[in-house]
């Protein structure tokens, strides 16, 4: 909401530097986001009096004009303003003046006529195409002759330039600084001042009680108050300029003089108002109730809207609804140049049905806004006087005599008790009853103070308060948050400490990093399709949003694997085509019937191009199955699992190579995969060969690790044997491995494998692998008859179990 | 000649040799043959039985000296030309130092993890648990038990995915006090969590605004929590963040879940005593307050016994101020360019 400095001023007294209320507003009560001069860096913009309009010789379209800007001598102008006219008062940027955007005016010739400045449209001075007044909005503006100016008078300060604007960031809860009353009284506590409020002096001299001319009829739930009252023989016509001012310094529209008086009742009381047309009004009852199915209403924006049944609150004139309650009125009871019979509403309706209408219709209106958040309980009927007051005033006409009331709901004052300990105990201070009082005095609340505790009677205004803890604040920010110190808290001990599982989350973190992954943060919302990619779990289900925003976020992710690669291919197309990453992070799997996913946390990487960089020593090596295997092979020692970890070929994972790919175990459980990316489902992203893992990190967690113990170090050497073996290709490694393990005997350590080759001297169809066997003992130095024997064991054992030849 | 003028012809002969080589191996002959056993020295002792009783002990005195005197002398050479040899190796052996050394890059962690590594060691380091809760909540935990019912004006700030109209993505951690809280036994002690994780909000994505982010949540509650113990605890937060130099200030706001609610600004620049107020550039970073009497009650905390702070902050927001990042989405496209920037 925007606050005119002048505006306020009028309520208090403020001198100084507006930059200095603004903070302590910030300070005090609500964030003031921006304060501006609308007028601040223009100069030499007057009011000026047209004396002569006649044509240019060499244009049609602009004319020569002599006027008088309070000078000894007319000036000429040259304008190609198509609503200028002889004795009109118009704004004159004089020669070297300067107006909005920094444009300086110098005098010219225009088609070989003398110009010595410019006349302006209020555009021209930076008004907002949304604030500036439709009549002017092809032309120069034009004051009226009861304005209250005259040639030479500055124009910026005639139309309220010179005022200070300030963009307050209303929180919810202050709904009563959406006001200029609220907000005097506001200001007012904080520069402790009492606030001077307009008031009312009501003339009702019209021919006719209201109550004979009009009905109106309201539920109470939907509207607590519902009140009307009626002027006659009303002109319809431009507000006067003061009140323009007004209503464009908060950034509303003047449109004329009985639309722009609720607004400015809008303004100063916070209590929206509408006027309706009387002639237009088919019956003379109004109502007030639910939409009911199938109900339209044309708003005063021109859109047709379909009213939702029981839900939307509606204002009808007998049975048709002529306005959506509180949000915006219907256009076939709007008031128009002809209207002279004005029906004034002022009301309070239900805010929860204000704010769903606001929401589903998307019509956040001035007046929603404040019926949602609350507005003064006690305002509507002094809002509604004064709005009739200054109709019949600005508008010629009388106020009817008497109010309608439909409905008028009495609220008793809310009363909150709280004591001093309690507020010294919550904000940190030794406040005594003295300090108390003296804010609670500012803020012109209503208390009594009986053995330190404060009983204080909440004004209508402040919706907001309710219990000790909102008084609390009230005094907190008062006081001045500046003032309170800074300690920090005294508890009993408390033990800070990272639970197993993030500790090894941790770890797991920059145990990669330092293998040379990079820690991706990816989306957990994707695509249906990319959802249910590379997942885990073949019973688990995808969770759909019901109404997401994009295409492209639509569920929750199933596995890491999927935002991985969408990170690859971001990186790919844009010319990296070395990518190291992992996540770590959570899928969500959803099982049978259940709404809700269980979130699982897992670990993955991916990795693509090259694994580090060419070098002056040597080229970087191109990433490969291994590479990844390698990766989740040192991840997975780190755990020291009682199982043994193996790696299955596995043709699960559709998205997966179905010859590179391999499930991951410990002991029997499968706890992830590692392998290539299926080349159909890498071209799909757009992506080269790109190898990936990933794991379920909450079984690795699960899953027993060894005691940690110490194994005594052998003091005896250790002796190896070299074995080289020929076997058919498809005869895995891990077979090979497996029968020599087994066949070692109880000295054999360790076995290594240091080649594998195929191609020359190989049969086809054979592969060539060659081992170091180690061998040693704790307790003494190994014999070599002893070797021998084990190691001899080891090769009838390849022979017989696998056919393989010894080389 | 007498074996005095042998010996001393033989020294000066020796020496001369000695001071002219620059070979080791030449060294060594000269050692050799001067002091070994078939050397002339020897040779002199040797001769020793020709010449008279009271002679022998003057000349062999004599000689043994001349010897000390050449294997000192040789000795000395010797540690001379290895030296020299060194040197030449040393010479030899000269390497391009600003040639780069063998390449080990590795991986870094995610900026947002940074940040959020570095609150978790601090307040860690104070005494709180870190806590977590699902990024798929109930409506209930997310909303309801923060003080935000169904109608609540301000769920308008925070627009929500939701799954079913009970299930929702979670738009704060917030959720993760409620639930914490709940399960925690008052009587063993205070409360003090934070709870890091990743939020969710129904927008559309683009410089500023991101579906995804990042909150760090916390929570501390007992029966003497006061406002001053916030404004401490943030501002430990605020100078872990920024550096010790950084000052906040406190305004008013408005959170369904805190009564006082207070916007957390802080200083831009360092504050010293000699600051002047004007000078002082302020960043709104984060929101706090003291819990909301009813986020208690619904806790099933009995809000006139016990009471606390809470507060959160955006892990990424603060990356973006305090690194100059200027487009949010860099943080979850993963462009290596930008990951590996955060060493």
């Amino acid at each position: 909401m925007k606050l005119s400095l002048n505006w306020l001023k009028e309520y208090l007294e403020i001198t100084g530097d507006p930059n200095v209320l603004a903070e302590r507003i910030a300070r005090t009560s609500v964030e003031v986001e921006d304060v501006t001069q609308p007028g601040a860096g223009m100069s030499g913009v007057v009011v000026a009096k047209v004396l002569s309009v006649v044509p240019h010789p060499d244009s049609d379209h602009m004319v020569i004009t002599q006027v008088d800007a309070g000078e000894d001598e007319p000036i000429q102008i040259v304008t190609g303003a198509p609503n200028v006219a002889e004795g009109q008062l118009v704004i004159l940027a004089k020669h070297n003046s300067r107006i909005a955007n920094g444009q300086k005016i110098k005098k010219g010739k225009l088609r070989g006529v003398a110009s010595n400045g410019m006349l302006c449209a209020l555009q021209e001075l930076g008004f907002d195409e949304k604030v500036s007044p439709k009549d002017f909005e092809d032309g120069i503006w034009v004051f009226n002759e009861n304005d209250d100016v005259k040639p030479g008078d500055d124009a910026l300060v005639a139309l309220g330039m010179d005022d200070f604007i300030f963009e307050m960031g209303i929180t919810p809860n202050r709904a009563d600084m959406l006001s200029m009353n609220g907000t005097a009284w506001e200001v007012g506590a904080m520069l402790d001042q009492n606030p001077t409020l307009p008031t009312v002096q009501l003339v009702e001299n019209g021919s006719k009680a209201t109550s004979e001319l009009i009905s109106a009829t309201a539920d109470k739930q939907l509207a607590p108050k519902y009140k009307v009252r009626m002027i006659e023989n009303v002109t319809v016509q431009d507000s006067p300029l003061w009140l323009q001012r007004k209503l464009w310094n908060v950034g509303m529209r003047p449109i004329n003089n009985i639309v722009d008086v609720t607004n400015y009742a809008l303004m100063t009381f916070g209590q929206p108002m509408h006027a309706f047309d009387y002639d237009k009004l088919t019956t003379k009852q109004l109502g007030v109730r639910l939409a009911t199915a199938g109900e339209t209403l044309v708003t005063l924006d021109g859109e047709k809207r379909d009213l939702r049944a029981d839900q939307d609150i509606v204002i009808t004139d007998g049975a048709t609804p002529i306005m959506l309650a509180g949000v915006m009125g219907g256009q076939s009871t709007e008031i128009d140049a002809t209207s002279t019979t004005i029906v004034l509403e002022a009301a309070n309706f239900n805010p929860r049905n204000i704010r769903s209408s606001a929401r589903r219709h998307d019509l956040h209106s001035e007046a929603s806004q404040r019926f949602e958040r609350g507005i003064d309980w006690n305002a509507t009927e002094e809002a509604l006087d004064f709005a009739a007051q200054l109709i019949a005033e600005l508008g010629n006409g009388q106020v009817q005599p008497g109010v309608v009331v439909a409905t008028d709901t009495a609220k008793a004052n809310v009363e909150v008790a709280v004591t001093l300990s309690r507020i010294n105990h919550v904000l940190g201070l030794n406040l005594n009853v003295a300090d108390i009082t003296a804010i609670f005095a500012k803020l012109q609340f209503p208390a009594q103070v009986t053995d330190e505790t404060f009983t204080v009677t909440i004004p209508s205004r402040r919706w907001d308060i309710s219990i000790p803890a909102d008084l609390i604040e009230e005094v907190a920010r008062m006081y001045g948050y500046d003032n309170i110190p800074a300690t920090l808290p005294v508890t009993t001990a408390t033990v800070g400490k990272l639970t197993y599982k993030q500790q090894v989350i941790r770890k797991s973190r920059h145990f990669l990093e330092s293998l040379g992954l990079n820690q991706a943060i990816s989306y957990g919302l994707t695509t249906d399709e990319k959802a249910q990619m590379f997942t885990l779990d073949a019973m688990a289900n995808i969770t759909k949003l019901d109404y997401p925003m994009t295409q492209e976020r639509t569920a929750t992710r199933m596995s890491l694997v999927t935002g991985l690669l969408d990170d690859v291919a971001y990186n790919v197309a844009r010319k990296q085509q070395d990518v190291a990453l992992y996540e770590q992070g959570r899928v969500f799997y959803r099982f049978g019937d259940a709404v809700r996913p269980t979130e699982v946390e897992h670990i993955a990487g991916a990795i693509t191009g090259k694994f580090g960089r060419d070098t002056w020593q040597g080229k970087a090596k191109e990433v490969d199955f291994y590479t990844a295997k390698g990766l989740v092979a040192a991840y997975l020692n780190q755990f020291d699992f009682v199982a043994s970890i193996s790696y299955q070929a596995s043709t699960d994972f559709k998205e997966m190579h179905p010859g590179r790919t391999a499930a991951v175990l410990v002991g029997e459980q499968v706890v992830g995969f590692v392998g290539q990316v299926h080349p159909a489902v890498a071209k799909a992203f757009k992506i080269k060969a790109t190898y990936v893992f990933e794991l379920d990190l909450q079984l690795l967690l699960d899953l027993a690790k060894n005691d940690r113990g110490y194994q005594p170090i052998s003091k005896f050497p250790g002796m190896s044997r070299d074995i080289a073996i020929l076997v058919d290709e498809n005869t895995a490694y891990a077979q090979i491995a497996t029968v020599i393990r087994e066949n070692g005997g109880q000295h054999l350590v360790d076995i290594d494998l240091f080649d594998v080759y195929q191609g020359d001297n190989v049969p086809t169809g054979k592969k060539s692998l060659a081992f170091t066997l180690t061998y040693q003992d704790v307790n003494k130095t190994l014999v070599e008859e002893e070797i021998n024997a084990a190691f001899t064991n080891v090769v009838t054992a390849l022979k017989e179990q696998l056919t393989a030849e010894i080389r | 000649m007498s074996l005095q003028d042998r010996l001393n012809e033989l020294k000066a002969t020796v020496l001369t040799q000695i001071n002219t080589t620059d070979h080791l191996d030449h060294l060594n002959e000269i050692r050799v043959n001067t002091l070994g056993k078939k050397g002339p020295i020897t040779e002199v002792l040797r001769g020793m039985k020709d010449i008279s009783a009271e002679e022998r002990p003057v000349i062999g005195a004599f000689a043994n000296e001349i010897r000390d005197l050449l294997k000192d002398a040789l000795e000395l050479k010797k540690a001379e030309l290895e030296n020299l040899a060194l040197n030449a190796q040393l010479a030899a052996e000269k390497i391009d130092v600003s040639l780069p050394g063998t390449d080990f890059e590795p991986g870094h962690a995610h900026v947002i993890q940074q940040i959020i590594e570095q609150l978790e060691n601090q307040f860690l380091g104070m005494g709180y648990q870190i806590a977590e809760g699902p990024e798929v909540e109930e409506d209930k935990y997310n909303f309801e038990m923060m003080n935000l019912p169904k109608d609540h004006p301000a769920r308008d700030m925070q627009d929500t995915f939701y799954i079913t109209p009970e299930i929702l993505m979670r738009t704060q951690t917030s959720p993760v006090q409620a639930r914490t809280m709940e399960k925690h036994d008052f009587t063993q002690g205070a409360l003090k969590m934070i709870s890091p994780g990743r939020v969710y909000r129904r927008d559309t994505d683009d410089a500023t605004h991101s579906h995804q982010f990042h909150q760090v949540e916390g929570l501390v509650i007992d029966k003497h929590i006061t406002m001053a113990d916030l404004k401490g605890t943030l501002l430990k937060v605020a100078q872990e963040l920024f550096g010790e130099k950084h000052q906040i200030r406190l305004r008013p706001s408005y959170f369904p879940f805190t009564e006082p609610s207070v916007e957390v600004d802080v200083s831009w620049n360092d504050v010293d005593e000699n600051t002047k107020p004007e000078d002082i550039e302020w960043i709104e970073v984060l929101g706090a307050g003291m819990v909301h009497p009813n986020v208690l009650k619904m806790a099933g905390v009995d809000p006139e016994v016990y009471g606390g702070f809470a507060f959160g902050l955006g892990p990424d927001r603060f990356a973006m101020l305090k690194y100059g990042v200027d487009d949010i989405r860099n943080f979850y496209l993963n462009d290596v360019r930008f990951l590996s920037q955060f060493k």
